[in-house]
């Protein structure tokens, strides 16, 4: 399994450094990746410390673990409370916060919450358990409704009963509309979500440029792919143009998956409106179940609080997420909200920007120093 | 330029505050366990110093290593530690819980520096469970036994109702002797120290979750469950110097490091490219979306060594069976004290921090 290296070769990465360190010069520039498994990546890899000053990374909104509300979890948790219900999750949400606790505190209180790796996972469970209700805590954008959508297509067709989805699924656009609204936003470009538009392609950002005239770069998840979509940010501005490229062809179709797309309208419909943590309502963000699978919605199955709690006061999730501060600017950052106590969105999953900088990122900026590694020298820093 | 270095200072200052937060005693706050109390991260800590420690306190335990020194009358030292395993499934590539049982306990006692001599083992057995089975899982203990040199000597047996435990679980716990000179102690690790890893990190974590069989995922690796006492004799005869030796089991290298760190408030920096990992290995927790430095280990080691003895160390670890893949990984370095960094082969760097829940929950 060597598939990776190709996209993390050091030599390569020296030589696209270069260039945008040249065309960087005497600017300062402020590129938000929209995905957080940018985020990770950037962090994972210490991409941040080997970019020039010139060049300043915001991370964005687009981490669908983080983006669940308080709500949602405490709906989630009284649903895994139900007596005979499964209810299964995948693993990053189960440390996610409601305002009382999560679904791993749920299951050591006696709840049956299991870990899936996928939603079909979840209906295995179902059809081996045909005495119990099986509920999938579905999250994610466009990237992973196309598989709860074919796993509830398939539900249908084998008629198993006992299976039922909490949906949970956003959509890409309304929140970077959003964000790109907000009166203190300072930026001056966007990585594109590679992940999300593997599904639903490049044309649904084409009011970036267009409206808010600012250019867009897709971009892949290894670290070669985050420096050269930089780098082909740097040279939309140096050659005076704005539109929407694409750096992660090998993945990326200009129209996105038609199949994927089609089984999404299959299966969901816009929600109305839908609370985003950190970023409050926003109006047609999210999917739901369409009426033919209402036999399907766990909404409609069970009885849900549906108590909206509002994020607390401390927290500043909402300007980082923003650009506006860096998570270690926000007053809770490290103290009050750490990764095994969180308070807001961004320190709940590993692609969350606070979580990202405070298990990565603290005290890298001084260490470059690379190790000896024989018995000769001791290290002289 | 001065705008930068004071925004920097500041969030220097910031970086501070928090790190004094985190040396805080961890504080118990859940009422009921969770699978991160047994995950070796700072839940597990939370606990054993809430419940465990407050209750039994006393000097030896307080040293919280994977096992108690305790000296002879006679000026002899003895190596004591104890261990539970409830690996699942029982059987895996290449071991089974019977040799993690025997090796687990084993390795603890020679990370001490201690040659391990006699094993304990208790066993709580499910009603109903295959005799067979247990059969299996004896005679893979006590063939473990005998390559590792010790004498399994006392035991214990419960049966418990069905559903009261899973197939079976075993507790073994062990002695050794320390040899006269041999000091091995986290405080006395120094700046400029180099950071040992005997082999290739990750296989057996990578191992049982494969052969789980829940994963979808196929992939040839067996354990590298290994009893080290040997290893250890040969490395302390190369490099009598060492300061500090342990087996990164659950929480993988990562942990060890962390808690090297903490404890000898040092800094560790270790450099990504030059960790041995098989690519199979490497590959499977790319897919996972694990980091195999959390992966535990069953037959590895970190040394930590003074610079000088280094290549000694290396060079002797090389010659043994269980050291043939070792390397050099990083250095012990002052500041920032408490912290492991990673410089990425890509030239970046980050913090590699404690574990906060347990990607891989019973592995051992």
């Amino acid at each position: 399994m060597k598939f990776v290296d190709e996209y993390r070769d050091p030599a390569a990465a020296r030589s696209i450094l270069e260039h945008i360190t040249k065309l960087s010069a005497g600017g300062h520039y402020k590129f938000m990746e929209v995905c957080g498994g940018h985020t990770h990546t950037i962090y994972k890899h210490g991409i941040e410390n080997v970019l020039p000053e010139t060049v300043e990374l915001v991370h964005g909104p687009g981490c669908p673990v983080c983006v669940i509300p308080m709500g949602r979890v405490e709906d989630a948790i009284a649903v895994a409370e139900t007596p005979g219900v499964i209810f299964t999750s995948f693993g990053d949400m189960m440390r996610v916060p409601g305002a009382n606790g999560n679904l791993l505190e749920a299951k050591a209180r006696g709840a049956d919450v299991r870990m899936v790796y996928s939603p079909l996972d979840a209906l295995r469970i179902a059809i081996a358990n045909p005495d119990k209700q099986v509920v999938f805590f579905a999250v994610g954008f466009e990237t992973t409704a196309p598989s709860t959508a074919v796993t509830l297509i398939k539900a249908r067709e084998k008629g198993i009963r006992n299976f039922s989805l909490f949906c949970n699924h956003v959509t890409i656009v309304p929140p970077l509309k959003a964000i790109l609204e907000s009166p203190d936003l300072r930026l001056d470009g966007f990585l594109g979500p590679g992940h999300v538009s593997t599904v639903i392609g490049n044309r649904p950002y084409r009011f970036v440029p267009k409206t808010y005239k600012l250019p867009l770069v897709t971009a892949g998840f290894e670290p070669l792919d985050i420096l050269q979509a930089i780098l082909m940010l740097l040279r939309q501005i140096d050659e005076g143009r704005c539109e929407v490229e694409n750096q992660y062809t090998r993945a990326v179709p200009e129209h996105g998956n038609i199949k994927a797309l089609e089984v999404i309208n299959t299966v969901f419909e816009l929600r109305p409106h839908f609370e985003w943590r950190g970023l409050g309502f926003i109006s047609q963000s999210a999917l739901k179940l369409r009426e033919e699978f209402a036999d399907w919605d766990a909404e409609l199955k069970f009885a849900i609080p549906g108590v909206r709690v509002a994020d607390p006061k401390a927290c500043q999730c909402g300007e980082v997420l923003k650009g506006v501060i860096k998570p270690w600017e926000c007053k809770v950052f490290g103290t009050a909200c750490t990764p095994e106590t969180p308070i807001g969105t961004c320190m709940v999953s590993s692609e969350g920007a606070c979580a990202a900088y405070y298990n990565y990122g603290r005290f890298t900026k001084h260490q470059t120093v690379p190790v000896e590694l024989s018995s000769k020298t001791p290290a002289a820093v | 330029m001065s705008e930068d270095r004071s925004e920097y200072s500041h969030e220097d200052e910031v970086l501070e505050r928090i790190e004094a937060w985190r040396r805080r005693r961890p504080k118990l706050k859940d009422e009921y366990i969770n699978s991160a109390h047994g995950a070796g991260g700072k839940a597990s800590a939370a606990l054993i110093d809430a419940v465990f420690l407050e209750a039994f306190r006393n000097k030896t335990l307080e040293s919280m290593s994977d096992g108690a020194v305790l000296e002879l009358p006679s000026g002899e030292r003895l190596a004591f530690s104890t261990d539970g395993f409830v690996v699942k499934p029982r059987r895996f590539p290449g071991g089974s819980v019977g040799d993690l049982a025997v090796n687990g306990t084993v390795n603890d006692i020679s990370m001490m520096g201690a040659v391990p001599q006699w094993i304990s083992a208790s066993f709580v057995i499910e009603d109903g469970f295959s005799i067979a089975e247990l059969r299996d899982i004896v005679a893979d203990m006590a063939a473990a036994a005998i390559k590792a040199g010790v004498t399994i000597v006392t035991g214990d047996t419960k049966v418990v109702d069905k559903g009261a435990c899973d197939g079976v679980y075993i507790t073994t716990a062990g002695v050794g002797v320390i040899p006269a000179g041999v000091h091995l102690d986290a405080k006395s690790v120094q700046p400029g120290d180099k950071v040992i890893v005997s082999g290739k990190i990750g296989d057996h974590g990578v191992a049982v979750l494969i052969a789980r069989g829940d994963l979808a995922l196929e992939a040839d690796i067996p354990t590298d469950s290994a009893p080290l006492g040997e290893l250890v004799e040969h490395l302390l005869a190369a490099a009598p110097n060492t300061r500090f030796l342990r087996d990164p089991t659950r929480g993988g290298v990562a942990t060890v490091l962390n808690e090297l760190a903490r404890e000898a408030e040092v800094s560790v920096v270790i450099q990504e490219d030059t960790i041995p990992i098989r690519n199979i290995v490497n590959g499977a927790c790319e897919i996972l979306g694990i980091d195999p430095l959390y992966v535990a280990n069953e037959g590895k080691l970190v040394a930590v060594v003074p610079a000088e003895e280094a290549d000694a160390a290396l060079a002797a670890m090389k010659a043994h069976e269980f050291g043939a893949d070792a390397a050099i990984i990083g250095e012990i370095r002052d500041d920032p004290p408490g912290i492991v960094i990673i410089n990425t082969f890509f030239g970046g760097n980050r913090i590699v921090d404690m574990l906060v829940g347990d990607p891989l929950p019973r592995i051992c």
